[in-house]
This record gives structure tokens, sequence and C-alpha cells, in this order.
């Protein structure tokens, strides 16, 4: 169990010395977005802009400008949020070389409450052009989005989270931008998921085998652009999808899925997420159980779904 | 010098002269703005930034970023007159197609390096643009024109405090203090007065000028690359719609074109204004 800013911390440093054209640049929360870890090995390398979210953003695109490679980061509220027409103008329209990468997240956030949990920034993200979204499953899937990110010219939006998460990928797993992975096989329906759902899904799948459901676990690590042909062999091979998100299911992974079958495959669907409303205070463990971002909601949405099926 | 500033005062009658086609032309785009910008473009492009328009992303060169974007005319007609690209693109000016759009891309127009278009972005990009020059430890400087009711935008001073903390002295921000925007005038819609002071509190060395006089703009341009440990504001004072006497000082010009029955007398004017 790692939580993914932190791996993001350890990516970014470790990156920083590999290629200096790699900056960071924070809005006075470089502790808990983890730009500290860089910014403690890389002092010359990291610019604090105070908390001033928007001229980060375009200060970032003029580093980019000039051939740099700016990594990004704040909570996620505050960069989709008080970034969103900076990003779109500065940073997509021109496809910047910068990375966004937003921590906290979701409702994990916790006791900060509704102010602070983002649960529509990745739907935000999604619509403007040229972005790429990426929400890692774990530690490991984080430390290769980084590396894929820095890697990859244009705008890269990461969205992480505050906690600790378990671990679903073994240590060096390859990430790939727009590419999917079957964590778990299965034929009667399939989980598609994302962020920290996906070892919730794995769970569900564990569970729902003994009762004699055959659930596939389809992780997507990069929202956008989607990984159409698993999702579509998904949609063919198990006839039903339970998707899942710490997310508004407006506009995110469940949004993503249900726009591409609805067109070219229409498939029995549930979507799993936040269902249009703001987050609340609580402890992280509560407000999973709340919203019913959990392993059994999923075991529910799975033997419903499958029943439909028949 | 006073040859020089000749010439330069020549080529910017001329370049007004091409923004005036232009935007009857196009029949769409912004005539005040771009008129009272020119001047300090023209003294940019063809006095004071190192560039080359043969290799428009030449290592070397400083950078210019348009803040007050739907001046983009006043950029377009300076950029075809290095040679950037053909004269003739300028009437495809905002047309499907085009490599000049309604504003600045970067996309598309050689010679621009970044989007602008949305006000109060400009200077951020412009002073990322100066912390990554100097990490470089180059020299090359970074100059950006900023409209006076762009100035009313938050994000302006996030940017002005920012590039004063981290004392970006190879930064050059002008603004074009017409006095006028879309509303009406800047005192009367969001006062933004005094702007030298305001630069000035934020830590900037300020310099003040009539952005219509060409020494006056290449006085300022040399004291602020002289100047070091601080990054320049040139307050320019500014008539919108300058050199045109139908459109000077009028804000209902600012997103109006040149029409058929102006552009005669908008060409004689400038014809004669030399
Ligand atoms: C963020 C944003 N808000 C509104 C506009 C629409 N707009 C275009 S020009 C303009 C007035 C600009 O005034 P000023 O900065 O004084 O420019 P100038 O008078 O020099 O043309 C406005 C409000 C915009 N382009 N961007």
């Amino acid at each position: 169990m790692i939580a993914t800013r932190d791996a993001y911390g350890e990516a970014l440093a470790e990156l920083g010395g590999e290629n200096d054209k790699i900056v960071a640049l924070d809005a006075d929360l470089s502790g808990s977005t983890k730009t500290a870890v860089f910014a403690k090995k890389f002092p010359n390398r990291f610019f604090n802009m105070g908390i001033a979210e928007a001229n980060m953003v375009g200060t970032a695109a003029g580093l980019a400008a000039v051939g740099k490679i700016p990594f990004l980061s704040t909570f996620a509220i505050f960069a989709a949020g008080r970034g969103w027409e900076q990003i779109r103008q500065s940073v997509a329209y021109p496809k910047a070389n910068v990375k966004i990468v937003a921590t906290h997240g979701g409702v994990t956030v916790g006791e900060d409450g509704g102010s602070h949990q983002s649960v529509e920034d990745v739907a935000i993200m999604r619509a403007i052009p040229n972005m790429t979204v990426i929400v890692p499953a774990d530690g490991e899937e984080t430390k290769g989005a980084i590396r894929a990110a820095a890697a990859y010219k244009g705008p890269v939006y990461v969205r992480l989270g505050r906690n600790k998460v378990p671990s679903v990928f073994p240590a060096g797993h390859k990430f790939e931008i727009g590419k999917g992975v079957v964590v778990v096989p299965g034929t009667d329906l399939t989980f598609i998921t994302t962020g920290l759902m996906t070892a919730a899904a794995v769970t569900a799948a564990e569970k729902l085998k003994a009762e004699g459901i055959s659930a596939r676990v389809l992780h997507i690590g990069t929202v956008k652009p989607l990984d159409k042909e698993l999702v579509l062999q998904a949609a063919q091979e198990t006839g039903a999808i339970v998707t899942a998100e710490e997310h508004s299911v407006v506009g995110g992974l469940g949004g993503a899925v249900a726009e591409f079958l609805g067109e070219t495959c229409p498939t029995l669907m549930k979507r799993v997420g936040i269902h249009d409303r703001f987050g609340t205070s609580g402890k992280s463990d509560e407000l999973l159980k709340y919203f019913g971002l959990n392993a059994e909601t999923l075991i529910e949405e799975a033997r419903e779904i499958v029943s439909r099926k028949k | 010098m006073k040859e020089k500033i000749a010439d330069l005062e020549e080529k910017a009658r001329r370049l007004r002269v091409a923004i005036v086609k232009t935007l009857h032309k196009s029949q769409s785009g912004h005539t005040g703005g771009s008129l009272s910008a020119i001047d300090m473009v023209c003294a940019l492009y063809f006095h004071k930034m190192r560039h080359n328009p043969a290799d428009p992303a030449w290592e070397g060169r400083d950078r210019f970023v348009l803040s007050k974007g739907h001046a983009a005319p006043a950029l377009y007609v300076a950029l075809a007159e290095c040679g950037y690209f053909p004269a003739e693109d300028l009437m495809m000016l905002r047309r499907l197609g085009s490599h000049l759009q309604g504003h600045p891309d970067s996309k598309g127009t050689p010679g621009v390096d970044v989007c602008t278009g949305s006000l109060g972005q400009g200077l951020s990009m412009a002073n990322g643009m100066a912390l990554g020059l100097k990490l470089d430890g180059k020299e090359n400087r970074v100059y950006a024109v900023l409209g006076d009711g762009e100035l009313q935008e938050g994000q302006v001073w996030e940017a002005a405090m920012a590039a004063a903390h981290y004392k970006s002295d190879n930064l050059c921000a002008l603004i074009d203090s017409n006095g006028l925007q879309i509303d009406g005038d800047v005192s009367k819609v969001m006062n933004v007065s005094s702007i030298s002071d305001k630069f000035r509190a934020f830590g900037w060395n300020v310099i003040d000028i009539d952005g219509h006089d060409m020494g006056q703009i290449i006085a300022a341009l040399d004291q602020a690359e002289a100047h070091k440990g601080a990054p320049t504001a040139i307050v320019a004072k500014t008539v919108k719609g300058k050199g045109v006497h139908l459109f000077e000082n009028k804000a209902s010009y600012h997103g109006v074109t040149p029409n058929d029955d102006e552009l005669p007398e908008a060409l004689r004017c400038l014809g004669c204004c030399d």
C-alpha cells in the first residue's frame, strides 16, 4: 500500500535526475502534492508560485514554450477548477508540453469536505481537445504513468489521490498511455474501472467467482484516449458492463464508456460512481462506503446486471 | 539615431496602412487596439528584438507575447513585413483554413510562440519563458504587450508578483495604455490607475512614456534591458485607433473594421500623417 501522490514524488525526483529539462511548479502545497521531494533535490528547477493557480498554469505553458517539461501540481479541485480556462487556452490549445499532476482527487480527501473533493475534474479535463487524462490505480502504475507523461509530447492530466491504496500491479509494471489492462479474466460481465476502484473490482471478482459469476476486470488507466479495442471486446464477449470510478458518473470513465458503446455496440450497463452530487466531510473509508464506492456495491450491481442479461 | 527613428516611424506608418487594408478585407477583427499598439510592436520587431524570420524557431531569438491577442493584426503585419510569411497571407485573416487565426495561434503561424486571446494570461506565459531561458543561462529577453483594460484580470497581478519574486530582469511588459476598453473608458468600467504605481508596488522597474514617440519607445526598451534585478514595465500612453482620425479615441472602433466608405479616408489620412 502506497499513496499515488507518494509514488509521484518519488518518480518525479527520479526523472529529474535523468532529464534536466524537467521542472516543477506548485501553488503552496508542495508538501502535500510531494513536489517537495523534487524541490529538495533540484531547488533551482522548482518554482513555488504561491497561491495563484491560474498564473502557475500560464507560467508552465511559458516554460514549455522554451523547451522545458513542466510538471505542475496542486489539489485536483484547484488545478482543474481554478485553472480550467488557462489549461484550455495556454496548454491544450497550443498542445503545450505541460504535465498537470493533480493530487487529492475524489472524495477520499475526506474531512476537508465537499469544497475540496473534486468529483468532476476528469470530466472537465476529458472535454478539452488535445488533453490526455490518466487516473492510475496504484503507486506502481503512477510511477509508470509519470514516466510515460514525461516521455509523451503534449498536455497530460494525471489524477492522484491522498491516501494509501492497495496495490494492483506488480513492481516494474509497464504503463502505456491509452492502453487498458485486463487484470482479471472473465466471461459473464466486465468491470471497467479506473483509479482506486480497480482494486475494489478485483476483490469483487474474487467473491463473485464463489457464486459462479465470472467477472472480468478491465482497468482503464488512461480515461482519454479510451482503449476502445478492449472496451468493445469486453462488451462483445461479456455482454454486460459495470463501470466504477471515484468520480461523478457524469462525464468520467462511465460517461466515456457509455458514449462509445452507445454508438458502436449498445450494451447493458451500470455506472458506479458519485451520482451527480457533491462530496461531504468524513473519513475517507466512511465516505467510500457512504457513496457506495466499494466491492459490495460492485457485487450487487454485477448480480443485478447478470440477472438482466437472461 | 535620428535616421533610425525616422526609418522606424516610416515603417510604423506602412504597418498602419497594412492593418487598415487587412481589416478592411477581413471585415472582422480589432482596429482600435491594433493601431494603438503598432508603434511598440514595430520598435520591437525592427529594432530591439533578436530574431530570424528565416528560422522562426532559432534558439537565440528573443520572445514576444501579444497578451492582448485581439490586436493580432498588429502582430501579423509586422511578421509579414519581416518575411515570416508572404504579405498576401494577410488577406486571409480570419478565413476558414487560414493560418492567421482571429487571435495568435502558435500551431499555425510562423513566428508565434504562444496562444493568446483570452486576456490576462500572457504575462504568466512570458514570465514562464523568462524563467526557462534564465535556467538555461541564456541572455534572451522576453517582451509582452498588454492592454490597460486587461490589467483588470487578477492573473496579471499574480504574474507581476511572481516575475518580481523571481527577479525576471529578462522580462519586459509593455502596457498599451489607450484608456479605452469595449464598454468605454477604463477609468469608468473598472479603474486600474495608477498603473505605474501598481507595478512599482509589485517590485517592478517602471518607465512611463508616450507610446507613439518612437524615440521614447526605443530609449525605454534600452533602459529596460540595462536594468538588473527586476522586470521592467513600460507604461505607454497611447491613443486607441491612432493614426486615423475616424477611429481615434473611439471605444466603438474596438472590434469594428473600416468599411468601404471609410477606407479611402483612412488611407489618405495615413498617407498624410507622415
Ligand atoms: C478573459 C477575456 N475576457 C474578455 C475578453 C473579451 N475582450 C476582448 S478585447 C477586450 C477589451 C480589452 O481592453 P484593453 O485590454 O484595454 O485592450 P485595447 O483597448 O488595447 O484593445 C475584451 C473585454 C477576452 N478576450 N478575454
